[in-house]
């Protein structure tokens, strides 16, 4: 089944004939609502006028999370505040979080592509829907809440948490389908099999995952023990949040909604745009946005994006999975985390030397962050019950500024390989392959 | 009359107590007694040793975190009961023990005390059948 035939099965020709239409209004409205990009315009020479044609979007400047994060918290925003509906926000590297504006019509789109997406899975009006993302500032919970509602199916807003009275709910509400994080949908598989229950105690069929990079043994292992199938689900809050890209029943690759999110790969070092089949780093321009549109944001994700026809029928360009970052910048339990923020964090306790390593690893299909940190000689104290409120007071920080749990390990001076050079401050043990 | 205790930062891993018993014992540094508080990722080792301000200095040349704290160290009678007559009359006096060690020599039995209040701790041994001991 397709949501949108007419947007997502256009022609190549209609489609970048679109494409070209609407980045013109945008480069017109973010000239003429956002000083940001119309200071940066003209200190380029360049004027809406000299785009004319989706080609043209790579004589536009590139917008980074370093300029969101400089215009915090609405510097970017472009419509004025009486047309903001609803705001989202992402951590910030060094405590200041990416604030995202919505306007009803942004709300829309939204829910439209999300309703796209989980039409390629499969979902119809019949299903019952679990949405287990949290729910608040990110992005998850409430962007598939209101795809699910606006697709017509009926969505339990079970968020994260309590995995046993979601399974009970899975089963007793014949819930069939499901958008979580893949490491909470192994996570849910084992809660399962320890209550003595299997996965044919419950009717799931279909499984929306993202949010976190995920291989294919984890698909195959996912299936299996939930019974169901998984489909990839791709987004980031700075252009919408989930619905950006969508598996369709081939399953490779992600079909974006090209007719909102134009994408680009280019090289990371040159910054100049390459063609289909290369792998490079994902750019998206936001062409219907009202809220924070964007003009070819950095995602820092490397991949490589797919023009060749799907046998779907959808003719959108595809994106293959995301293969890495070009920045440090760490998913855990479908969170962005910086090693910059656990360093401006320490830097605020002089109980610590700015020394610090993160161990990633997952146990039991869930991440965990470690957190190792070097206490300074002064002030190591005899009295245990001191030592570890040190250790809670910089798990608190950490907590409040990651929005993740991390397990802070106190360290004896000078224990922490010192790096030559580029600091090295990651070990990811978690093996996604 | 109070003695300083040594107490060295260590992570848990394999050997580190070692580490220190190793230095101390390659600078002729004898220790008379000493205990480990761990919790599941650092202990503090506490120590009483013969020459307690050499061993800070070398400690800290080969980067330990060590401090010195004062406790008080008494000798008391090793046969039944007798840590329990002093135990009780320094909860009468509400001195709370932080924490406390022990190591029978014979017909001596030492223990190590940390007290809330060491002023008060050593006006409270003093009425008590046991002598305070130096190293």
């Amino acid at each position: 089944m397709i949501w949108n035939p007419n947007k997502e099965c256009m022609s190549r020709e209609e489609m970048r004939a679109l494409q070209g239409k609407r980045l013109q209004k945008l480069v017109n409205y973010v000239y003429h609502n956002v000083p940001f990009y119309r200071n940066k315009m003209q200190a380029m020479d360049l004027s809406p006028e000299d785009i004319r044609t989706i080609d043209d979007i790579v004589k536009l400047p590139f917008t980074t999370k370093q300029d969101l994060r400089d215009n915090y918290p609405y510097g970017l925003q472009a419509a004025p505040a009486s047309e903001i509906v609803r705001v989202h926000a992402s951590s910030g590297t060094t405590g200041n979080p990416t604030i995202v504006g919505y306007t009803r019509k942004d709300l829309a789109v939204w829910s439209e592509v999300m309703a796209r997406c989980l039409t390629a899975y499969g979902v119809t009006r019949e299903d019952t829907f679990s949405v287990a993302y949290g729910y608040g500032l990110f992005t998850g919970g409430l962007g598939a809440h209101y795809g699910v509602e606006n697709l017509g199916a009926t969505v339990i807003p079970t968020s994260t948490g309590n995995t046993e009275k979601h399974i009970r709910l899975i089963r007793d509400l014949k819930v069939s389908g499901i958008a979580c994080t893949p490491s909470y949908a192994l996570y849910l598989a084992e809660t399962l099999e320890k209550l003595g229950l299997s996965k044919d105690d419950l009717g799931l069929r279909i499984g929306a995952f993202g949010a976190e990079p995920w291989t294919e043994n984890m698909r195959k292992e996912i299936e299996e023990r939930l019974g169901l199938k998984g489909y990839n689900i791709y987004g980031l809050s700075e252009i919408m949040g989930p619905g950006v890209s969508y598996e369709c029943q081939e399953q490779n690759g992600s079909h974006i909604c090209e007719d909102h999110f134009y994408p680009e790969i280019i090289n990371p070092d040159t910054l100049e745009q390459l063609p289909y089949g290369t792998q490079g780093e994902l750019v998206f321009t936001t062409l219907t946005k009202e809220g924070m549109p964007l003009l070819r944001y950095r995602t820092k994700d490397l991949c490589t994006l797919y023009n060749d026809p799907c046998p779907c029928g959808r003719t959108a360009v595809k994106m293959g999975r995301i293969v890495g970052r070009s920045d440090d910048m760490l998913i855990i339990r479908g969170i962005n985390v910086f090693p910059s923020q656990v360093e401006s964090v320490i830097l605020t306790m002089p109980e610590f030397e700015p020394q610090y390593m993160l161990i990633v690893d997952r146990v039991n299909n869930l991440d965990t962050l470690q957190v190792q940190v070097e206490v300074r000689r002064d002030f190591f104290s005899d009295d245990l019950g001191r030592m570890l409120a040190m250790k809670k007071a910089l798990a608190d920080k950490l907590k409040s500024v990651l929005s993740i749990s991390a397990d802070v390990k106190l360290m004896e001076p000078n224990s922490i390989e010192r790096s030559q050079g580029k600091g090295k401050h990651v070990i990811d043990k978690r093996k996604l392959v | 009359m109070t003695i300083k205790q040594l107490s060295v930062f260590l992570e848990n891993k394999t050997g580190r107590i070692n580490e220190v018993t190793k230095i101390l014992g390659k600078h002729g540094i004898n220790m008379h007694a000493f205990s480990m508080a761990e919790t599941t990722d650092f202990g503090i080792l506490r120590l009483i040793v013969s020459e307690v301000d050499k061993a800070v200095e070398i400690l800290r040349n080969e980067n330990f975190a060590v401090m010195l704290t004062d406790v008080v160290c008494i000798s008391c009678p090793n046969v039944a009961g007798s840590l329990s007559a002093i135990l009780e009359k320094l909860a009468e006096k509400e001195i709370f023990i932080e924490y406390m060690y022990a190591f029978a020599d014979g017909d001596k039995a030492n223990v190590v005390i940390r007290p809330n209040n060491i002023e008060n701790c050593l006006g409270v041994l003093e009425t008590c059948a046991c002598e305070l001991r130096k190293f």
